[in-house]
């Protein structure tokens, strides 16, 4: 009995330290750090991007280092919008689409609601491509035509400039290092490229087959320049001049987006969804107004119907609240409004539980069983319908967890799997601790009072 | 037990009901969400007056013919129509504040391509497949040392029919809202479906646990049926009580909770009623059926 009162008074501070841990690191300025719960999109307000990749240009050996490359560049774009704590992940559903629709790329943008900003600035792939003209080409374009660049002449010359020139396969997704260099004499800004072994190689072979003959360096369907093969270049280098105003803008930009920008795979925007902020706060009031009024209204009514053990439930169910935010903050979960949802219908849940051991109780009270033995049965024997649907839950849970198709439903899913199983502890084990320990010993009317429940009246 | 003696009279009842939902679902069909269906969906506010509905139709309908406007509150629409693209969502949001002349706030903007909307489909059919299988299961495993006079897959058996009951009354209520309140079918209605089977199951086991445990400690004479219904009297109360604190729960939660998850929390709490009726007027006294059956043979 002394023991029983030790350890539930121990249980008991254990809980409220964890309780006053997920209160008070909700706030700044605290010994304890800040830590506030981490709320979801549709909470906090923010975008929720979903890009298909496509990979269909690639080897299967490469795919998934270029979905990684694919997610550290998007990443270091995101990253200069300054927003905090952007989450960029990418996901792959090989098993429920063909390949073309298998892979994503998928953006979370905490507090930005200009999606259209957002999304250009992510999409945006400077598209580097080299591609060639023969010299003899270029010399009948020349004949006819009074100029021998784009802008300055008729749309017809233009597209008919732009038809000359063939693709060569070498992309900016060769590029190793660009770097911004000026030239010597002129003082005018160039961009130094360094290829990839792949593109060295490549490079190596177009210039030596085309000595003579024209390289246009395009960016974004644009000719930047277009300089004459005049040597075979095996050494994987090149250099881009001319094309670039004097103003150095142009080409260090160039030079960033080759160094931390040319996506290695191309995306295409398939979802956006974006919450305001107002919208979230009205979700999370209602959120922890709904779960203070449900936690208030299941104390009364365990409190009447099983009185004693119906406190002690109340306390269990208190710890089991207190663990759950606990968790929540340590996981961590990020509490959507469907995961709030969840939480607070698992508080309805946990003291399930609770019901069918007291139930028993009373039934094993009701065959005579003293108080002790009723206590001990009753837990014992509710022991395999706890588990039974217990495990029918989890199954549930961890189907959604897996199969969710959003955040939205996997957020749910692990606040219903945590919760399924912290109650199991509270339920079980923490209620069996305060129960043993408030137990009346003797047995009076008062006690069989209290210990019993429901309507019908037990016989001392 | 009268559970057991007029079990012909729930039969009809739950029979009635699934009719119903049936008759609703042929006919009207459910109305599936954006995230099913691909589309956009934009709800926008405007706090300085609401502009003529039929303005805004009319400056959307050059991006999609077949939109829709819906008002929504005081002072808000909600827009639905065809997935767009970055460059199509600047214009419509030009069109939406009628080239400048109203000040509208985009409040929520979501736009689900066609593939996504077909790859969530596909998953929630999935999911509940599955789920359903998982708790047959183990039903059937949990159950295995039962066998007489009721083999233990028949539990398993009487389980997923009650839980197809649990399923199909929900959501024949969300076809009939569907047509007449414009309620939408989307991810979190099935997630709602979802764990309405993993709950109802749940009294559905307790009764289960006790007939398995009365048949243990019962003489060989006693009839099935009695067993049964000494079972589910025995258990009345917790079935009941169990539902209720989740009930009581949910019930808060879609006054409360805020309109985000409120059509997510009419479908538990008609599931889980409906659930908590079928585990004992329904999946128990099907048990005692079939043992008629087989002993009719």
């Amino acid at each position: 009995m002394f023991k029983h009162r030790a350890k539930a008074v121990y249980l008991l501070l254990i809980a409220i330290i964890i309780g006053y841990f997920s209160y008070a690191t909700q706030f700044p300025d605290n010994w304890l750090g800040f830590h506030p719960f981490r709320l979801g999109l549709d909470l906090s307000g923010g975008s929720h991007l979903v890009y298909k990749a496509d990979v269909s240009k690639l080897a299967s050996g490469d795919i998934s280092t270029s979905m990684n490359a694919l997610r550290d560049v998007v990443e270091r774009r995101v990253n200069i919008f300054g927003v905090s704590e952007p989450l960029v992940q990418t996901q792959e559903n090989a098993a429920l689409s063909d390949k073309e629709n298998a892979y994503r790329l998928i953006v979370e943008l905490p507090g930005v609601t200009d999606v259209q900003e957002a999304s250009r600035s992510i999409g945006a792939t400077p598209i580097l491509e080299f591609k060639l003209v023969t010299a003899a080409q270029m010399k009948s374009f020349q004949a006819s035509s009074t100029q021998s660049t784009i802008g300055t002449t008729t749309a017809e010359q233009d597209a008919a400039y732009l038809a000359m020139f063939k693709p060569t396969g070498l992309t900016g997704r060769m590029v190793a290092r660009a770097t911004l260099q000026f030239n010597q004499t002129t003082n005018q800004p160039a961009v130094g490229l360094n290829f990839t072994s792949e593109g060295r190689d490549l490079f190596a072979k177009i210039t030596k087959e085309h000595i003579g003959d024209y390289i246009g360096i395009f960016l974004d369907g644009k000719p930047i320049s277009v300089p004459v093969v005049r040597d075979a270049i095996l050494d994987g280098k090149a250099e881009i001049s001319g094309g670039f105003t004097n103003d150095n803008n142009e080409a260090s930009k160039l030079v960033r987006d080759l160094n931390y920008g040319a996506l290695p795979v191309p995306i295409t925007l398939i979802s956006t969804q974006t919450i305001g902020p107002s919208l979230g706060a009205v979700a999370v009031n209602g959120g922890i107004r709904a779960g203070i009024i449900a936690f208030i209204l299941i104390s009364i009514f365990l409190i009447v119907w099983y009185r004693l053990p119906g406190f002690v439930a109340v306390v269990a169910l208190g710890i089991y609240t207190a663990l759950m935010l606990a968790l929540f903050k340590l996981i961590p979960v990020t509490l959507t409004a469907a995961g709030i949802a969840g939480f607070i219908i698992t508080i309805g849940m946990a003291v399930d539980a609770n019901i069918l051991i007291f139930e028993r109780m009373k039934e094993e009270l009701h065959r005579g069983r003293g108080i002790w033995d009723a206590m001990h049965e009753g837990f014992a024997r509710a022991w395999t319908s706890i588990r039974d649907s217990n495990i029918s839950s989890i199954i549930t849970g961890v189907i959604l967890y897996y199969f969710g198709s959003s955040s939205v439903v996997t957020g749910f899913a692990l606040v219903f799997i945590v919760g399924v199983l912290v109650s199991m502890f509270t339920a079980i084990t923490a209620s069996r601790l305060f129960l043993y320990a408030v137990a009346p010993q003797r047995q009076t009317k008062l006690s069989m009072f209290l210990i019993s429940n429901g309507f019908r009246k037990l016989k001392v | 037990m009268w559970v057991i003696n007029n079990r012909k009279l729930f039969y009809i009842f739950s029979g009635i009901l699934i009719l119903i939902s049936f008759m609703s679902l042929i006919i009207w069909g459910l109305k599936p969400g954006v995230d099913f269906t691909g589309g956009t969906l934009i709800e926008v506010a405007y706090p300085s007056g609401l502009p003529d509905q039929a303005k805004v139709v009319l400056a959307l309908s050059t991006i999609d013919s077949a939109v829709s406007v819906r008002q929504s509150g005081d002072n808000e629409y909600i827009v639905r129509m065809k997935a767009i693209n970055e460059n199509e969502h600047a214009v419509v949001t030009k069109a939406l504040s009628l080239d400048g002349s109203a000040s509208p706030v985009e409040k929520t903007f979501d736009s689900i391509g066609p593939i996504l909307g077909a790859e969530a489909l596909r998953k929630s059919y999935i999911s509940i497949f599955l789920v359903i299988l998982g708790i047959v299961l183990y039903i059937t495993f949990a159950f295995r040392k039962v066998s007489q006079p009721v083999s233990s897959w028949k539990y398993g058996l009487v389980a997923v029919i009650a839980l197809i009951h649990d399923v199909i009354i929900p959501t024949g209520l969300f076809s009939i809202l569907g047509h007449f309140a414009s309620y939408e079918v989307d991810t979190l209605f099935i997630t709602a479906l979802l764990v309405i089977l993993g709950f109802s199951v749940h009294d559905t086991i307790v009764v289960f646990d006790r007939v398995r445990e009365n048949l243990k400690n019962a003489n060989t004479n006693k009839p099935f049926g009695e067993i049964v219904g000494e079972s589910i009297s025995q258990t009345f109360t917790r079935s009941i009580n169990t539902s209720l604190t989740t009930l009581i729960a949910l019930v808060v939660l879609y006054f409360v909770g805020g309109a985000t998850t409120q059509h997510f929390t009419l479908a538990l709490i008609v599931g889980i009623a409906v659930g908590t009726y079928s585990s004992i007027f329904i999946g128990s006294p099907l048990l005692v059926t079939i043992e008629r059956w087989k002993n009719n043979k």
